[in-house]
């Protein structure tokens, strides 16, 4: 520890509301074992203080569980957009930058503000309708195997990194992303979910839905849970291809 | 989201690219590589070609208004992107963005392209022959201009049929799309090689 103090440089996009303009501003921070983002900007929170030595105000962003479950701190670092709590310093070229994911609205710095999955997640029905007037009993049995599959969809925290990470997710188009859709075959896939399965292959069929994806690819690579996005499309893609003949020539069921 | 009028515009999109400007392209490309046989061999294909029975609705259905629907509604969506290759430079962005590159430049490229060819036979100036051809590619620069128009187009059509087979739930595996993209790669190299020997014959 006799050398000189090794410090991390950090430029950071910020923005003071929605409707204000973004500036960068630059940090110099001491440097820590095994520091990560998160830590990083802690320690800006504790010295507001940026590398021109002003004081400056705190950058604001959003955390939750800190491991890479809850998706709440998700950001662009260095260009590519990713959970904070899970990039570590020491793998990061500097300066490290950060700025917010664009495809949101931004509330302050590096908040965004999520709500356009949320809104997706109901409008494709992405959850399996129990309530009732009356108990209807056990479901039917998933089969395990199906249920291991099943996991890996559910795996999903909305993170939203998969939308910013599409070409196709922007202020020009409608397209709700690979989140949303994944989660109809998530849903799709349960049994007592597939009940409904129809009411959610005609909702993906609507404006900004199934269609709307260019097969860039760029979701799967940048998933940080491994989810199979763009296997979970392209099989919606064949059950919506079904549905499709079913919608246009008539059918006697529109469940199995 | 009730409404599924642009779920079927992009799926008819997909679908004329196949079928049919992917076939016309392919046969297109064919006979044209009648000139490596010399100008006897691709001025009788030329006639067989030109005067099909009904020739003129085949043009109108299986050509003009596929294309004209395919080009304008994929220009839509070639400008609704917003391309990243930058950071995201995976292989099948790369592509995406190539798609919708070759797709802009193939508008101007067959536009130009019909005007110089069928539109002249249109109003009389000129007959779709090898003398035609070999007028218009004796051009150095309009050679260049043809060559990067028809590697354009058979990279359009080979990452597109990748694209199909994706649209409509043909190739659903990671392992599927793999062996799908070998397949439209070979797509691409082959008519590449038909297309580009047919334009060498021409000089």
């Amino acid at each position: 520890m006799g050398e000189a103090a090794k410090t991390v440089i950090f430029e950071i996009e910020r923005q003071n509301s929605t409707d204000e303009s973004s500036y960068w501003e630059k940090f110099e921070l001491p440097y820590r074992a095994n520091m990560n983002v998160i830590s990083a900007l802690m320690e800006i929170r504790r010295n507001p203080v940026n590398i021109e030595g002003k004081k400056t105000t705190p950058v604001n962003w959003d955390m939750n569980c800190l491991e890479e479950v809850c998706g709440a701190c998700s950001m662009v670092i260095n260009g590519k957009a990713r959970q904070s709590c899970t990039a570590l310093v020491d793998q990061l070229e500097q300066p490290i930058r950060l700025q917010p994911m664009r495809t949101f609205p931004v509330v302050r710095d590096l908040i965004v503000d999520r709500s356009r999955m949320f809104d997706s997640l109901k409008k494709v029905k992405a959850w399996v309708p129990i309530d009732g007037t009356h108990d209807l009993g056990e479901g039917p049995r998933m089969p395990e195997r199906k249920r291991q599959w099943a996991y890996e969809l559910s795996k999903c925290m909305t993170c939203g990194v998969c939308l910013e990470a599409c070409p196709n997710v922007n202020e020009k188009s409608d397209f709700i992303g690979a989140a949303p859709l994944s989660q109809v075959r998530l849903m799709n896939a349960h049994p007592t979910g597939s009940m409904n399965r129809d009411e959610r292959l005609n909702a993906i069929m609507g404006e900004g839905g199934l269609a709307d994806c260019g097969n860039s690819q760029n979701c799967v690579e940048s998933c940080p849970k491994g989810i199979p996005l763009t296997t979970s499309i392209a099989a919606l893609n064949r059950d919506v291809s079904i549905q499709m003949f079913r919608n246009f020539f008539g059918s006697d069921h529109m469940v199995d | 989201m009730d409404n599924n009028r642009e779920f079927l515009m992009r799926r008819l999109h997909s679908l004329l690219g196949v079928i049919p400007i992917g076939l016309f392209l392919t046969q297109h490309l064919i006979v044209n590589h009648f000139a490596t046989q010399g100008v006897e061999a691709f001025n009788q294909a030329a006639h067989f070609m030109a005067n099909l029975p009904f020739v003129i609705f085949l043009e109108i259905f299986v050509i003009y208004l596929p294309l004209m629907y395919h080009a304008f509604y994929g220009l839509y969506i070639a400008f609704t992107a917003k391309n990243n290759p930058g950071h995201y430079s995976y292989m099948r962005n790369i592509l995406f963005v190539a798609q919708r590159y070759t797709g802009v430049f193939l508008v101007v490229f067959i536009a130009w392209h019909i005007f110089e060819t069928r539109f002249q036979v249109a109003i009389g100036a000129g007959e779709a022959d090898f003398n035609m051809m070999e007028n218009i590619l004796s051009n150095p620069l309009m050679f260049a201009f043809y060559v990067v128009g028809v590697l354009s187009a058979t990279f359009h059509f080979a990452n597109g049929l990748w694209s199909f087979f994706v649209t409509w739930g043909i190739t659903v595996s990671e392992k599927a799309q793999r062996y799908s993209t070998y397949f439209t790669l070979l797509v691409f190299i082959v008519l590449s090689i038909i297309g580009i020997r047919a334009l060498f014959a021409f000089i």
